[in-house]
């Protein structure tokens, strides 16, 4: 079976993982680094993601898009509320957000599909293998429409995604993995732009979710903004400068927020400072870990009570936990860690990387589906009860959250009138009494053959897939038929949308041919870096050291132009590096040459 | 507005074919979820009960440790994961065993629904659902709606709502506690079921008491439901 690539496609970072021999572990780019940033820019050379798309944020903010996760499975109206807060032009089209960049639009699931791409590539370069599966990771509390467009983006990144796992689960596999925990745990998952708590119960090898909650709508891109409306305040008051009007600047202080509340995990206080426009200077300001708390407890507070209601859903109190993780790069809040551990009594766990976690454990799961780890398995919950509307307005709940996943639930239909020949449905997603309160999944309209009121009986089964997905069916009672049903979703893609956008993401990665040209001129640059790099240790001392200079120049070339896009650069860096290493490569020959045959008689050379 | 009726269906009842031969090879299957001969999973039958399908008794006390250490032998049976590499016939019996299991699990680890189940395979009706008070606590329902209302339409901060408020929690625990009685003379009457199920006699008296059982059990079950959505109404209002 091909392989499978675990992918956390997080709203500020992302990463693939893979499993090595029994053991998870993350693919890093250059530099080592294993997170790509989840950014896509539009600039003159096209379409860039990642750390040099990062770069664009401060220079070309309206073309730069960030945080598209907070935008999956939503329409306008969802996000009202922080819009100014972006650079870049939202609009909606079908129920469904658009992206401005340039004189396209781009759906958030087409944005996202850019991100899996380049950890696709990531993967088929490491790897050195065709990647088209994967499992990808989405917060626990995401409903079915979010996952649903989770789904869409691996399909327009032309991966197969097997299965869409929840972030914090994922990340106690990879911890049930490491230490073979038994017992209770809780899961603590606060990441860029979401937050999720998750119970589970650990017990020969089987992850029994009791239960989870969450709040897609919180994470560290909040505190960032918390910060960054203080020193906006500050400039506004002395410099009687509106930054509000200088996207570019709006961004760089929204950059400094956040490197100052990371420094700030470490140390006491920091220096926050920003290069102003319409020269008026520079903006230099203290901020103390105090300061930043103070700002920062209320959004703190509100990760508690989901994690109240988890444990009471669960039928637990804090006592009843034996452990709690940490996950999520906003868990390196010292106040974050305070707050968690005053609630469960505990110390929490952090020994894995916040950061890889969620990747790690993804990479568990595709294992596990591809039939390499056999003792572990995975019990998940649907995180928010799924019901259909009814007469007045009201939500019937036919699935509720906390259910083991896969859950189905039946409900007949009939009629009410004479020869009616169909039954609108609407499904909903949520806790509230009200439909109007709840989420609108879906609506669809059940056929019926024309018959007296109450005579047809159709049974509708309602499915959550393993994925947390909905599936609908229907089947006629009297005569045994099934229908299938054209569902429309209320915030998602139409399944000829996702097909226009996969046919569309072809076209745009310029063609198939190019992108595996592409992989394999990264391959080939890889691996003569790496011989490269051997015969410049085993033979450096054979040539001067300005010729180990000039090499090393050329080597760090093409090194960049590896994580270029383009294959033909890669190609002429890799002709200039074996161009300028001839030298070495005649030095070494000649040494070897030598030293084979030293140790001969003259009468056996000649 | 969509026009439904209210029957959650119990599929057990369905007609269904009986299960006797492998969707696949087509021999005849002895085992208990996977044919002998080939191997494949097979649909567990809709009219297999909860009990039945754990390998369980008709008894309402229930080893909650085996009642679990199944349901996680049976997951690894049937779990999607497991079934990635299989035909797409074998994915689909996959999900729907699994999303059974589940049901099942889910009913018979809570000691009320798996007596609601049991009423209902034995006595085969749905569950009642009470609209009016039990007669023995009529006067006393009546009583909390109008102090319920009169709660509502207070002012919160005033004097009258904070005297409300508490004769609310009075009332609150009373009915508590009522609930509490009504879930001990159930646990007596599943100790009841139990002995007699354990017994096995098929006397007219055993049916008698049988029956006698079922109906004090239907009585309890769907006054407690009824109590505990007033107090779950009373908790709403008052929080």
């Amino acid at each position: 079976m091909a392989r499978i690539v675990g992918i956390d496609l997080g709203t500020t970072n992302s990463l693939v993982a893979y499993m090595d021999k029994g053991t998870p572990r993350v693919i890093a780019g250059r530099h080592e680094r294993a997170m790509v940033p989840s950014v896509v820019a539009l600039t003159d050379n096209g379409l860039i993601v990642g750390d040099p798309a990062k770069e664009h944020l401060t220079r070309n903010p309206e073309r730069t898009v960030y945080s598209v996760k907070r935008f999956m499975g939503k329409g306008l109206a969802d996000v009202q509320d922080e819009l100014a807060y972006f650079p870049y032009t939202l609009t909606e089209k079908g129920g469904v957000i658009r992206i401005k960049l340039g004189e396209k639009t781009y759906s958030p699931p087409q944005i996202s599909a850019m991100i899996l791409k380049e950890l696709k590539l990531r993967a088929e370069a490491f790897l050195g293998e065709s990647i088209t599966k994967a499992v990808i990771t989405v917060p626990a509390y995401f409903n079915d429409s979010q996952r649903q467009a989770t789904k869409d983006a691996g399909m327009i990144a032309g991966l197969e995604v097997l299965r869409i796992i929840n972030e914090p689960t994922a990340a106690s596999l990879a911890y049930g993995l490491q230490e073979k925990t038994q017992g209770t745990i809780a899961v603590y998952d606060l990441g860029g732009g979401t937050f999720d708590i998750s119970i589970l119960k650990l017990k020969n090898g089987i992850f029994e979710v009791l239960a989870t909650n969450g709040d897609t709508h919180l994470g560290g891109d909040d505190f960032d903004r918390l910060i960054a409306d203080l020193f906006l305040a500050d400039i506004q008051q002395q410099f009687g400068l509106d930054l509000n009007a200088h996207p570019d600047h709006m961004q760089g202080i929204r950059l400094e927020a956040e490197r100052a509340k990371i420094r700030l995990s470490e140390e006491l206080k920091t220096i926050a400072t920003l290069d102003l426009p319409e020269g008026k200077g520079r903006f230099t300001r203290e901020l103390t870990r105090d300061q930043m708390e103070s700002l920062c407890t209320a959004l703190v507070e509100r990760t508690l009570g989901p994690c109240r209601i988890a444990l009471k859903d669960a039928g637990l109190t804090p006592t009843d936990i034996d452990e709690v993780v940490l996950v999520g790069g906003s868990t390196r809040m010292p106040l974050v860690r305070q707050r968690v551990q005053a609630l469960f009594g505990k110390q929490p766990h952090c020994e894995l990387n916040p950061d890889e976690v969620v990747a790690l454990g993804a990479a568990v799961q595709a294992d596990i589906l591809s039939g390499g780890t056999t003792d572990m398995l995975l019990l998940d919950v649907t995180p928010l009860s799924l019901g259909i509307e009814t007469m007045g307005g009201v939500m019937s709940s036919l699935i509720r959250r906390n259910t083991t996943i896969p859950a189905s639930a039946k409900e007949m239909f009939t009629t009410y009138v004479d020869g009616q020949t169909g039954v609108d449905i609407h499904i909903l997603q949520g806790e509230r009494e009200l439909a109007k309160d709840n989420r609108s999944l879906a609506r669809f309209r059940l056929k019926v053959p024309p018959l007296p009121a109450g005579v047809p009986r159709i049974e509708v089964t309602f499915l959550i897939d393993a994925n947390g997905i909905l599936n609908v069916m229907a089947k006629d009672m009297r005569t045994g038929d099934t229908q299938s049903i054209e569902v429309k979703p209320s915030y998602g893609l139409s399944d000829q949308e996702v097909e226009r956008m996969i046919e569309d993401s072809f076209k745009f990665a310029a063609d198939d041919v190019s992108a595996r040209k592409l992989i394999e001129a990264r391959l080939d640059a890889g691996a003569l870096i790496i011989t490269t790099e051997k015969s410049l240790t085993d033979g450096g001392q054979l040539i001067s050291g300005d010729e180990v200079t000039a090499i090393r120049q050329v080597l760090s070339a093409l090194a960049s132009a590896k994580d270029g896009n383009d294959p033909r650069t890669i190609r002429a860096r890799m002709a200039d590096l074996e161009q300028a290493a001839k030298s070495l490569t005649v030095a070494m020959l000649d040494d070897s040459l030598k030293r084979g045959l030293q140790g001969k008689k003259v009468s056996e050379v000649t | 507005m969509d026009g439904h009726t209210h029957q959650h269906t119990s599929g057990r009842r369905e007609l269904q074919m009986a299960r006797s031969m492998c969707w696949h090879c087509q021999s005849e299957v002895s085992g208990e979820y996977f044919c002998d001969r080939c191997v494949k999973v097979q649909p567990v039958s809709k009219e297999l009960d909860y009990f039945t399908c754990f390998g369980f008794p008709r008894r309402l006390s229930i080893d909650q440790q085996k009642l679990e250490a199944k349901f996680y032998e049976l997951s690894r049976a049937f779990h999607p994961d497991f079934y990635q590499n299989k035909s797409d016939a074998e994915q689909t019996i996959s999900l729907g065993n699994s999303a059974m299991l589940n049901t099942a699990y889910r009913t018979l680890r809570d000691p009320i629904q798996r007596a609601e189940y049991l009423l209902d395979l034995e006595a085969g009706s749905v569950k009642d659902i009470r609209t009016t008070p039990p007669a023995d606590l009529f006067e006393e329902i009546l009583e909390l709606q109008d102090t319920l209302d009169e709660f509502r339409a207070s002012d919160r901060t005033s004097d009258t709502a904070a005297a409300l408020r508490t004769q609310l929690q009075t009332e609150r625990a009373a009915l508590e506690q009522r609930q509490r009685d009504m879930e001990s003379q159930l646990q007596q009457l599943f100790g009841r079921w139990d002995a007699l199920q354990d017994r096995g006699e098929a006397t007219d008296q055993a049916r008698a008491e049988r029956d006698r059982i079922l109906k004090d059990m239907r009585d309890i079950l769907s006054n407690r439901t009824y109590v505990k959505n007033i107090v779950n109404d009373l908790v709403a209002t008052i929080a």
